[in-house]
């Protein structure tokens, strides 16, 4: 398979240092092959959030450089950068004084695409994240539930249709049940769109269900970068302590372990 | 006559007052919000500049109306060749509105912009909205109810601080309250006051609806396009009108332009000059009156007006900051010469009544205690309450050297507004006051002025005084304010200011009567 040996990001000894002089992340090199699911595990405050971020320029490196389509973020245009990558963020972030269709339709309309297709692109995602387009179209994200609300966040991100995503927790703030419901369908979807995903989580259970691999992060530094498979081999304390926690309740309801381990 | 009588019988008059009020809270705070606004979104993104800005702002709203009208009367600031600030009139007292509206359109912004939810920002750029996108599709719509709700704290400052306008003719519900104060008239300041509030309620009510219908997020419902549109074609017109404005009360040549200060008197010799220049020169005169404070002399020394009747013993004292003189004659000369050095103000001749410090009490009192000059006062000052003007409690000729003069200890002093001192003497509630000797209401409510038996008070006695420009472009001007030299009696003054105090007349109907009677004398 030549698609996935094509690196779609790549991070190149990146450190990053707030001006306060704390720094969150140390020289870390990474790659992300086209077409896979990079999952970015770790505790609260490992640095997931900002390694992600460095991806679609929220944030510049202060050491290193990180590479998207084989060309550093900083030489990118961060406006013409981020239109290529989709993102979806724990807090959802719609717009609340939008529409679900004119939330949606935030990145088309500032591409300049045409009324039409505007119209023709909502009611496909819409069916694609599985909302009725009648029923949800002309709704307020205030009337719509936490998971309904999530959905549509991942429907704005791919609005455009950038090859990349990025993920930023995105079911972290839904019961579990919803959670479950929904990290079932997005792993569908998944498969269907075969785009490169960068997707942030500290649950385990996530991590193993959606990853092509995964990338444990401990205070700013990579711990393990491996498949599934390779993670529950591993010695490294932190990594069995992440391990450990499949058994968890919350966890424990995954059938993801056995599907995972299927997968190539 | 009650208040509803009087407002049927002068709709024509308070609608377009109401009107002219309106014109002038519409204007400033449409300006305010012009300024405000962008300023408050720069500050977002400048939050540094956040302190000194909102610093200004706000010692802006700390500083008294007429303290701000003095400050901008003598600026003169262009725009395109349209003077936009400085003189008498709508143009300063917009400027000064819009000034007072800075603040809670700043503010608002500011806030408004900065409480927008972070991961909403955050999602905005990161979905590759550039600054400008996230501004106007995300933060100002979000933002956009609590914007609405700093402009409507404005308008209703706005429709509260436009009464004091009147003082600097800018018109306005203003007119009414401070003639009614002047006349000691209740229905007429109610007849200004009513009006004001209603308007201040519906504004408050109307925008309060406007804020709520934004703060739902109506904002985005509007096309963009739309927005911009509507709020270019709004800073044209508001342009446009203070273009219009900036031009119409700009002075003009080929006429003479008259003041006067903010009380009766000042307003029936103001028209009497008019009405002789108009006679004897055929200039079309311009009445700038009712100007309140030092307003007058300021607007004379900028040229905004052409000439007022002034006082000597004030000139002396509250002008030129000189020590008191109580010769007359060696006054008058004294202003002449100073006005011309340090002005290029002329003096004419003294009209002939003096209008000093009338210290009145109730004519029941004055026969009771046997009260005839302010020396036998004293002894009952400790037990008595006084009520003064502001004018008179702060000028050098005023309270504090009156007091001294006479050794006069009250048992309380309240300082108030001079109009309401004369029924707050005939109400008991105070015991004693400094009216004007002149003053019509002194006859009419029955008081008794006491005798200034010391010579405290210096001479005040009311001349013209004109821009030496002005008499030398129309030297029939001269000649006209020389006929009126020692024309006035102090009986005639106080029976003018009686006739239209009391009696309600109309001032210029008083002043066509005077004239034609001093015709008729001059021809026998």
């Amino acid at each position: 398979m030549e698609a996935v040996d094509q690196k779609a990001i790549e991070f190149q000894s990146v450190s990053f240092r707030l001006p306060n002089g704390r720094t969150l992340l140390h020289h870390l090199d990474l790659s992300v092959a086209a077409g896979e699911t990079l999952v970015l595990l770790g505790r609260s405050g490992c640095g997931k959030t900002t390694t992600l971020k460095l991806i679609n320029r929220l944030l510049d490196p202060t050491g290193g450089q990180v590479l998207v389509e084989n060309r550093a973020t900083t030489e990118w245009d961060a406006i013409r950068l981020r239109r290529r990558i989709g993102y979806v963020i724990q807090e959802v972030g719609l717009f609340p004084h939008f529409t679900i269709e004119e939330n949606i339709a935030v990145v088309p309309r500032l591409e300049g695409w045409g009324e039409d297709r505007i119209r023709a692109r909502v009611r496909e995602l819409l069916i694609l994240v599985g909302l009725d387009f009648e029923q949800f179209a002309r709704r307020y994200p205030r009337e719509l539930s936490g998971g309904q609300r999530q959905r549509v966040g991942v429907a704005r991100a791919l609005a455009a249709d950038p090859p990349i995503l990025l993920l930023d927790e995105p079911f972290g703030a839904l019961d579990p049940i919803t959670r479950r419901e929904i990290q079932q369908e997005f792993r569908s979807l998944q498969r269907r769109l075969g785009k490169t995903m960068v997707f942030v989580t500290h649950d385990v259970g996530e991590a193993f269900l959606l990853a092509s691999r995964i990338a444990l992060l401990k205070e700013g530094k990579l711990v393990l970068l491996g498949r599934p498979a390779d993670f529950l081999q591993s010695r490294d304390p932190e990594v069995q302590a992440f391990a450990s926690c499949l058994g968890a309740p919350e966890a424990a309801a995954a059938p993801a372990l056995s599907r995972v381990e299927g997968t190539p | 006559m009650n208040l509803w009588q009087f407002l049927i019988g002068h709709r024509a008059e308070v609608f377009q007052l109401s009107l002219e009020h309106l014109f002038l809270v519409g204007v400033s705070t449409g300006i305010a919000i012009l300024i405000g606004v962008p300023l408050g979104i720069a500050l977002t993104r400048r939050p540094a500049l956040s302190k000194p800005i909102l610093g200004f702002a706000n010692v802006m709203q700390t500083v008294p109306s007429l303290a701000l009208f003095g400050f901008l009367i003598p600026l003169n600031i262009y725009l395109f060749h349209v003077r936009i600030v400085g003189g008498i009139g709508a143009r300063t007292a917009i400027a000064a509105l819009a000034l007072y509206g800075l603040l809670p359109i700043i503010r608002n912004t500011f806030i408004g912009i900065q409480g927008v939810d972070p991961a909403i920002r955050e999602a905005g750029k990161g979905l590759g909205m550039t600054d400008r996108q996230l501004l106007f599709q995300v933060e100002i719509p979000l933002a956009l109810g609590v914007i609405i709700a700093g402009v409507r704290v404005a308008t209703v400052i706005a429709v509260g601080t436009a009464t004091i306008a009147a003082a600097i003719d800018a018109g306005g519900l203003g007119r009414y309250i401070f003639r009614g104060l002047r006349m000691n008239d209740n229905t007429l300041i109610l007849a200004g006051a009513v009006p004001a509030a209603a308007m201040a309620l519906a504004a408050d009510f109307f925008l309060g609806w406007v804020e709520n219908l934004f703060g739902r997020g109506a904002g985005a419902r509007l096309g963009r396009r739309r927005v911009v549109l509507a709020a270019a074609l709004f800073f044209t017109v508001a342009l446009a009108v203070w273009a219009v404005v900036s031009f119409r009360s700009g002075a003009a040549s080929g006429r003479i332009t008259v003041g006067s200060k903010d009380f009766t008197e000042q307003i029936i010799l103001g028209e009497i000059i008019a009405q002789t220049i108009e006679s004897k020169t055929g200039l079309r005169v311009e009445r700038r009156f009712d100007l309140g404070g030092n307003l007058a002399h300021d607007a004379l020394v900028a040229g905004e007006i052409d000439l007022y009747v002034e006082y000597t013993g004030t000139a002396l004292t509250a002008i030129l900051k000189l020590p008191p003189i109580s010769d007359a004659k060696e006054v008058y000369r004294r202003v002449k010469e100073e006005y011309a050095a340090r002005y290029g103000l002329e003096w004419s001749e003294p009209l002939g009544f003096n209008n000093t410090f009338a210290i009145l009490v109730r004519g029941g009192d004055a026969q009771r205690l046997k009260l005839r000059a302010i020396s036998d006062a004293s002894p009952y000052a400790p037990k008595w309450r006084a009520g003064f003007g502001q004018d008179f409690m702060s000028r050098p000729d005023g309270y504090e050297g009156f007091a001294r003069a006479y050794g006069l200890k009250f048992l309380q002093v309240r300082e108030m507004d001079l109009s309401l001192t004369y029924r707050a003497l005939a109400d008991g509630q105070v015991d004693m006051i400094a009216g004007n000797s002149t003053d019509g209401l002194i006859a009419r409510l029955g008081l008794a002025q006491l005798e200034d038996d010391r010579s405290y008070f210096p001479p005040y006695d009311a001349v013209p005084v004109a821009r030496r420009a002005a008499l030398e472009n129309y030297p029939e001007v001269g000649a006209a304010l020389k006929s009126l030299g020692g024309a006035i009696s102090v009986e005639e003054m106080r029976r003018m200011n009686l006739a239209v105090d009391g009696e309600r007349r109309a001032p210029k109907e008083i002043v066509e009567e005077f004239l034609r009677n001093r015709g008729l004398e001059n021809k026998k």
